[in-house]
């Protein structure tokens, strides 16, 4: 048992390091924390990150897992961790590529055709084109297979209809997947079909939409009469739940997902302000908590690096790593909620200027519970975890068996 | 990175738990729990046999010599079967203390007896309910004299030798006493888990030496406390994974309302965030035994976390077992309450939940 790098593995971080060190700035106190959703991501900083991402391309650090022949690498996992590990110790622009090269990409390289892969991939690579995923709708989030965005063909084209919600970057994207339904009298899961479709295409209609915490990171999208060629479609018709399984499967896949819990910052804190006249750090329910949340954030750490061991020795992390997410996303919030609380009636503050850490607690609390209803709800990952990792019944179901027409619906959120 | 346990390792982890099977089903934790016998002898003889309890003792002591990382898979293996022997006293603490501060002549008179079973040994600390610090100790050492309380001290009634800490000439200061001697007095103390003995210790002028520095006792004992910490996670560890296997498979084959228990989602659910909290207990209780095995500067910091998520975990697991058994789990017949009550014995035995956590925050 031991944290060290196999002696290739030491080698590989060296050589990532030694190109990371002659082409960016190791990242200091003060820098923006990650932008998980993209909130932030202005034209400007869209521009930054498709320069760096470039930069990486030309150097051979992007897409490192992909096929060398589509301009990839062709690393092992554990090395693109190692990569990961590196690149995040760097101040570098937001990542708002990861929609498109942690799941778009490997969809196309798993579904696409030969021409499909060469037209969009080198594109994606190089952070020129972003792409966008155009799966949730107004009645269907969780249960994905009940969307109603309808296709019907027309000669060499499709024609779609419908709307898409809760897309990630589409007002920066250039292109998007969609899986929309083909066949409204097969059954729900046999009636949809994938495609790609570009974001500028007429009929396109893009909305942003405002999160709680006023952060505008995603939109709704409306499509009236989008022409979408069938050059365009990924996989056979009817197929499209089967391709959207392999883009949800890299979703899980892009491991890592730390809390982003600092608990430097959360212990300056309760040495800042007071309880009773001493130092909120000597308070014991205090300590109690702190040392409730240093544990948990841990013991989502130290599970990780057992995915990454088994990573190293070639296995293949399963459902087990959706605890990373349902755990660390609940104790950052936790943990948020905690830090206002220190601050007595100045956690209802957010002036940066009169807020301890510049209100970067009050933030992460407005922020977090975005995280832990993307890319799977934490019930979704109980049952995740319950039917895939330990084996218990699934959930008993009013839509198997019928018509998707004939499924008892209510209407849509929103 | 290999965070993981060795193909060896986990192969001794496997014999122990092909042993522990065959020879210490629940059955006999029951027996041990509900007869008059303090503990098993014949798996305590079993336990000696296989090499266990002289697991980290080095050859010339008359030990096994492994390292920790191989101690870990045999208390993970002890836990799971909730073995009713004193082996955490003697091993994780008597033997840690005597291996970490033990003169060569105290090593010679003590371990090998520890490794084939002879001597029981065991860790005197608290004195009183609700102490959890090493400051208010008030058993004193004079003239190589020891006088006072110590309770309650696990397996004190069937220990051979304790560790004591006690106030000497310079302070806190550890000491070996025998217990069989005029000047202590041991009596049994009525368990909340009595697969598991405890007892009152008074001594009276009872003889005792010196163990390790004189006044070094409070770092001593905290070194102890977390090297203990560490190993009885594993046992936690093993306690959990199997309350935790044993309630799965019970809310698979219960039916209610025409399904089994086990397909309703507020169960699901549940299960869910118990594998969660268990898989968390089993890396952080790695973390310890890494550092453990390497004596590595982090290992204050990983005791506390490993001793905190397994302690929970167990908690939670061994509660939620009771629950989703309905009746029969309230009932005396079936082991649930074997768990419960032992999930209490092993989180308050190195000191409480509140107490390690507090440790924690200064060691961030
Ligand atoms: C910040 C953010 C970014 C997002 N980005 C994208 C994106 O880029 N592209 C995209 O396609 N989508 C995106 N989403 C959408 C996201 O995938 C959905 O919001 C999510 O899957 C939940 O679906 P829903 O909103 O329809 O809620 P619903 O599915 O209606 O859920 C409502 C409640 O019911 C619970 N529930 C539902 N089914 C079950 C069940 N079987 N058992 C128990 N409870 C259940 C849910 O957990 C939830 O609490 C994003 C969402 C957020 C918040």
């Amino acid at each position: 048992m031991d944290f060290n790098d196999t002696p290739e593995e030491a080698a590989f971080r060296a050589e990532a390091r030694s190109w990371l060190d002659a082409n960016a700035d190791l990242k200091k106190a003060g820098d923006a924390a990650a932008d998980v959703l993209g909130e932030r991501a202005t034209p400007e900083i869209v521009k930054q990150a498709q320069a760096w991402q470039k930069k990486k391309a030309d150097g051979g650090w992007a897409c490192l897992t992909w096929p060398k022949e589509y301009g990839g690498r062709g690393v092992t996992p554990i090395q693109n961790v190692i990569w990961n590990q590196e690149e995040s110790r760097y101040n570098t622009p937001p990542n708002i590529f990861g929609i498109g090269l942690g799941m778009c990409g490997p969809t196309i390289l798993t579904h696409g055709n030969e021409e499909q892969k060469k037209r969009w991939i080198p594109e994606m690579m190089t952070g020129q084109k972003i792409w966008c995923q155009l799966f949730s709708e107004p009645s269907a989030g969780s249960d994905l297979a009940g969307l109603r965005s309808t296709a019907v063909r027309d000669g060499d084209d499709w024609i779609v209809n419908g709307q898409k919600i809760w897309t990630t970057g589409a007002h920066f994207c250039e292109w998007g997947i969609l899986v929309v339904r083909s066949d409204p009298n097969a059954a729900k899961h046999a009636g949809l079909t994938y495609f790609v479709v570009d974001m500028n295409s007429p009929g396109v209609e893009i909305r942003p939409i405002t999160q709680i915490n006023g952060g505008q990171g995603f939109n709704e999208v409306f499509f009236t009469d989008v022409r979408i060629p069938d050059s365009q479609r990924l996989d056979a018709v009817g197929n499209g739940w089967q391709v959207a399984l392999t883009t949800l499967m890299n979703e899980r896949a892009s491991i890592g997902g730390g809390s982003g819990a600092d608990f430097g910052e959360l212990i300056n804190l309760a040495k800042s302000v007071e309880i009773n006249g001493r130092p909120a750090l000597e308070d014991s329910a205090v300590r109690q908590q702190i040392a409730r949340f240093y544990t948990r954030s841990k013991g989502v750490a130290m599970t990780g690096n057992r995915t990454l061991s088994a990573l190293s020795q070639g296995k293949t992390p399963g459902p087990e790593s959706s605890l990373g997410k349902l755990v660390g996303a609940k104790n950052a919030q936790d943990m948020a909620a905690f830090a206002m609380e220190l601050q007595g009636a100045a956690g209802m503050t957010l002036d940066p200027n009169e807020t301890p850490a510049q209100g970067e607690w009050q933030g992460r609390y407005l922020g977090i519970p975005g995280l832990r209803i993307a890319g799977g709800t934490d019930e979704i990952l109980r049952n995740i975890i319950s039917e895939r990792v330990l084996g218990l019944p699934p959930e008993s179901r009013a839509d198997k068996g019928i018509a998707f027409k004939d499924i008892p619906t209510g209407p849509p959120s929103r | 990175m290999n965070f993981d346990f060795s193909d060896d390792q986990k192969l001794l982890q496997q014999t122990a738990r092909d042993y522990l099977t065959e020879q210490a089903p629940l059955s006999v934790c029951r027996e041990i729990l509900e007869g008059d016998q303090p503990f098993k002898k014949e798996l305590w003889a079993g336990a000696a046999e296989m090499g266990w309890l002289g697991t980290v003792i080095p050859e010339e002591y008359g030990g096994a010599g492994f390292g920790h990382l191989e101690l870990a898979m045999i208390a993970e293996e002890l836990g799971r079967s909730l073995a009713p022997i004193p082996f955490g006293s003697s091993v994780y603490c008597a033997s840690e203390a005597l291996i970490k501060a033990g003169t060569d002549e105290q090593k010679k008179k003590y371990l090998p007896q520890l490794a084939n079973g002879e001597r029981i040994g065991t860790f005197a600390l608290t004195e009183k309910p609700g102490q959890n610090d090493v400051e208010s100790i008030t058993a004193k050492v004079a003239g190589g004299q020891l006088s006072g309380t110590k309770m309650p001290v696990a397996d004190g009634d069937v220990a051979d030798f304790a560790v004591v800490a006690a106030v000497g000439d310079k302070g806190l200061s550890l000491y070996l006493v025998d217990l069989d001697q005029s000047g202590v007095r041991r009596t049994a103390l009525q368990a909340l888990d009595p697969s598991r003995s405890i007892a009152r210790l008074d001594f009276d002028n009872a003889e005792a030496t010196l163990l390790g520095e004189e006044g070094q006792g409070a770092a001593l004992a905290s070194n102890l406390l977390d090297r203990a910490a560490v190993l009885m996670a594993f046992e936690q560890l093993g306690a959990a994974q199997a309350c935790f296997e044993a309630t799965r498979e019970f809310t698979l084959g219960r039916y209610a309302f025409g399904r089994p228990v086990a397909s309703f989602q507020a169960i699901k659910h549940r299960l869910a965030d118990m594998w969660c909290e268990l898989e968390m207990a089993r890396s952080n209780a790695y973390y310890g035994a890494w550092a453990l095995s390497g004596e590595e500067p982090e290992l204050p910091m990983a005791a506390c976390i490993a001793r905190i998520q397994a302690t929970e975990a167990l908690d939670l697991i061994s509660l939620e077992m009771i629950q989703m058994h309905g009746g029969v789990g309230y009932t005396w017949e079936y082991d649930c309450h074997l768990f419960y009550r032992r999930a209490k014995a092993l989180g308050a035995a190195l000191g409480s939940l509140a107490a390690w956590k507090d440790k924690l925050v200064d060691r961030i």
